[in-house]
């Protein structure tokens, strides 16, 4: 397999990695993403690294190049998934993956996207949001 | 010290001359440390450790060899890679050591990375002969 599926979900890309990575499969993986986010005017991409037993440091900086260009081409990434034992790993290798948002899942993940799509969109009416809560009714 | 288990046929040379070179020493390593007894975390870190490790024997050393060998020390019981290449070398191995340092465009992460996730780590390194690294991790 040379290309990892992307699929559309709504305003959001899923993307599920489901196979050990080769180094030029997770490259391709950061070229069709960025592609991907531009022709579908994607306003986010998930990333599920769930069937991922290993994140070496060239799977960490993918993952950080991929949240970077998508935020410059107005699309927020977030990874879900990471196995408890692969972020122990993680952060003892030296990589705290800066600049990547996480999630413990893909419902949660993207629950994070439709909240900064809904804050981004209309922040007056995510104010009087937050001021009638409080209210009976 | 780490003995090789005696009367046992169980290690295994792998090349490493491509990317998906470095995904089969992934996944030898994987069998290997589940076949000692290592728990899940230590089974990810020394497979984390020797995707790095594969990965500089292909990038900086122009391709090398694995050798994964179980190994014990009385009732104990673990897994020793051995990583070996004819490249150019490293000319300053405490610099290569230290977090950040790449020639190569990477995080820098491969070597020191490495040696955490190992309770062992070894280098031998001589400019225009190669690079022998090798590591082990205990159960």
């Amino acid at each position: 397999m040379d290309r990892i599926p992307i699929l559309k979900l709504g305003d959001f890309l899923l993307v599920t990695v489901q196979v050990d990575m080769h180094d030029r499969l997770a490259m391709n993986l950061q070229d069709d993403l960025t592609e991907k986010i531009v022709d579908s005017h994607a306003r986010g991409v998930l990333i599920d690294i769930s069937a991922l037993d290993i994140v070496d440091s060239f799977i960490g900086r993918m993952l950080g190049n991929i949240a970077t260009m998508s935020r410059i081409l107005d699309a927020e990434t977030v990874v879900v998934g990471m196995r408890p034992a692969v972020a122990i790993t993680l952060v003892e290798l030296g990589l705290s993956l800066p600049g990547v948002r996480t999630a413990l899942n893909v419902e949660r993940g993207m629950d994070l996207l439709r909240a900064n799509v809904a804050r981004e969109m209309s922040p007056i009416i995510y104010r009087d949001d937050r001021e009638d809560s409080g209210e009976p009714g | 010290m780490a003995n090789p288990v005696e009367g046992k046929s169980r290690s295994t040379s792998l090349p490493i001359r491509s990317s998906e070179d470095v995904v089969t020493v992934r996944q030898r390593v994987r069998a290997g440390a589940i076949e000692e007894g290592l728990k899940l975390v230590d089974q990810t870190k020394i497979i984390t450790a020797a995707s790095e490790l594969a990965r500089n024997t292909l990038i900086y050393g122009n391709g090398g060899t694995v050798l994964i060998e179980p190994v014990a020390n009385g009732s104990r019981r673990g897994v020793r890679l051995t990583f070996e290449d004819r490249g150019p070398g490293i000319a300053d191995i405490e610099l290569a050591m230290k977090d950040g340092y790449t020639t190569g465009g990477g995080l820098g992460l491969g070597l020191s990375g490495a040696k955490r996730l190992s309770n062992e780590f070894e280098i031998w390194s001589k400019p225009g002969e190669g690079t022998r690294v090798t590591i082990t991790r205990w159960r």
